[in-house]
């Protein structure tokens, strides 16, 4: 039979205090005069959300933007999606000689880039393999839908989170690498 | 005095049905608000339900509403009939308990001789409605859930009626009306300024009493029958809807009534110091005074329910067996000696 230990009656007593403490706190914020005032509302910790929004972190992963000129349709996104949730199709195009008088040149054509939300973790792998900086994080994180297929962002949309893609932070001092670029 | 108006039974009847009505779910739905929304809100540094009606007030409305639209699901292997009524079980021990309870000289559903005596043995209904619902479900977790409540209701059962009948012995009643009426009379030792509320010479009754009502209530620090990590909810764990909403009533309804009763036994009643037990306003400021008294224990009950962690099964039945009885038992014993001395 296992002896019961003797009860902690200060730590629970301490327990107690903790919570009234947070009650007060939250209830009561404000100091000098205004000390009798219950004001939750400044007191909580938490923001009301709709009708207040707090910024995330600039590098927070809220969605995935698309450069669409800079995407070769290479296909390493896709592959490395770890949960597929990135379709691409793509055709061969011949672009204009880059110099006159040069050969039309052959490009790879992108006709459908559509990353499903739904199935998205966030994982950023996508964003860590392209190779030609045509996917980037943006802090956005507003764009719930009702209808669950309405989560399949294609390349329009995609491209439309570009904008709110914020510049990269400088490295800290002394760093030999050169800060990353977005392209806009 | 009384009020002068001869009424037929039915209308007695009438009369008496709404009024518990109104006492249990006022009160439950108040608890729910202050405590339950609010208070454990601004433990966690949060607001709360802010959006329904001013800072959330109709929430519980809300929430009703969105309980009664929902489909009222019977499991397929369900024992259907006793699947279907064992909430009501529940909910009508709650009902019993208020049944007892005076609320002023003349504001009372049922004035009993053995009153404290029924409101201990109607509360323990509530277990055969746990057990039913726990075993009628066909589910492996209610049953667990059901178990565990059962087991957890008697062991507590136990140490209330020890703490009550240290009460009793101080006030020679067993009626509550009795009770209130000896705690306002009453003298601690010759001072008869406040009365005699029990919580002064009965303290160790009143702790006991209310670690015995938090494991009844089956909350938090005693929460082992609904243990939501491990058995889903326990006994609720297959209702939904209606059904559950009565649940969830009769969890705040007999917190109420708890709350009240232990005002009762401890705290006075509805009785105030220097005011004439008599006087006829009472019957209207006695339900408030027995409100604010229900709403001072009830706040105990739910501080510690906000703040500790739950107990494992075995410590759970220790505490019942090896500490709460015992202590009562001399906590009787004490009373006893002091009753015959003075």
């Amino acid at each position: 039979m296992a002896k019961f230990p003797a009860p902690k009656a200060p730590g629970l007593v301490k327990g107690l205090g903790v919570t009234l403490k947070t009650m007060m706190k939250t209830t009561f914020p404000s100091r000098g005069m205004k000390t009798l005032i219950p004001a939750p509302s400044i007191g909580a910790a938490t923001v009301q959300y709709p009708h207040e929004k707090e910024m995330p972190a600039p590098r927070a992963r809220g969605v995935i933007a698309l450069k669409e000129e800079n995407c070769t349709v290479c296909m390493l996104c896709a592959r490395s999606c770890p949960d597929w949730c990135i379709y691409i199709e793509g055709h061969k195009d011949t672009a204009p000689p880059r110099r006159p008088g040069g050969k039309p040149r052959q490009v790879n054509k992108l006709d459908r880039f559509d990353i499903d939300y739904a199935l998205c973790m966030y994982c950023g792998i996508c964003v860590e393999v392209c190779p030609f900086d045509a996917l980037f994080w943006s802090p956005e994180y507003e764009y719930s839908e009702l209808r669950l297929a309405d989560l399949l962002h294609d390349k329009d949309r995609l491209g439309e989170w570009m904008q709110t893609v914020p510049d990269f932070e400088p490295y800290e001092a002394g760093s030999e690498q050169k800060v990353r670029k977005v392209p806009r | 005095m009384s009020i002068a108006i001869e009424l037929a039974y039915w209308q007695q009847t009438v009369l008496r049905t709404v009024g518990v009505l109104v006492a249990v779910l006022i009160p439950a739905g108040t608890l729910v608000y202050v405590f339950l929304f609010k208070m454990m809100s601004f433990m966690q540094s949060r607001l709360g339900p802010m959006e329904a009606g001013p800072y959330g007030s109709m929430q519980l409305l809300a929430e009703v509403g969105k309980w009664i639209q929902k489909e009222d699901i019977i499991p397929w292997r369900a024992d259907r009939r006793l699947f279907a009524i064992a909430p009501y079980i529940v909910v009508a021990s709650v009902f019993l308990i208020l049944l007892a309870v005076p609320f002023g000289p003349d504001a009372w559903f049922a004035d009993l001789d053995v009153g404290i005596f029924w409101v201990l043995a109607v509360s323990s209904i509530s277990v055969l409605g746990i057990l039913i619902a726990g075993w009628a479900s066909a589910n492996k977790y209610s049953l667990l859930g059901g178990l565990r409540a059962a087991g957890q209701l008697i062991a507590y059962e136990l140490p209330m009626v020890l703490a009550v009948v240290g009460v009793v012995i101080q006030a020679g009643t067993l009626n509550l009306q009795g009770i209130v009426a000896a705690q306002h009379g009453g003298e601690i030792f010759g001072f008869g300024g406040i009365g005699n509320p029990y919580i002064l010479s009965q303290f160790i009754g009143f702790f006991i009493f209310l670690v015995a009502t938090q494991a009844e209530l089956t909350q938090t620090p005693f929460d082992m029958p609904i243990a939501e990590s491990e058995l889903v909810s326990g006994y609720m764990t297959e209702y939904s809807g209606m059904r559950f909403l009565l649940f969830f009533i009769a969890e705040f309804a007999s917190a109420g009534a708890f709350a009240a009763v232990a005002a009762t036994l401890f705290l006075g009643g509805w009785s105030i110091p220097w005011v004439d037990l008599d006087a006829n306003f009472m019957n209207v400021v006695g339900p408030l005074v027995l409100l604010t008294k229900m709403m001072l224990v009830a706040f105990l009950v739910f501080w510690a329910r906000f703040t500790y962690p739950r107990f494992r099964e075995d410590q759970l039945q220790q505490l019942a067996w090896k500490v709460l009885i015992p202590l009562s038992l001399v906590n009787i014993l004490a009373t006893m000696a002091l009753k015959v001395m003075f």
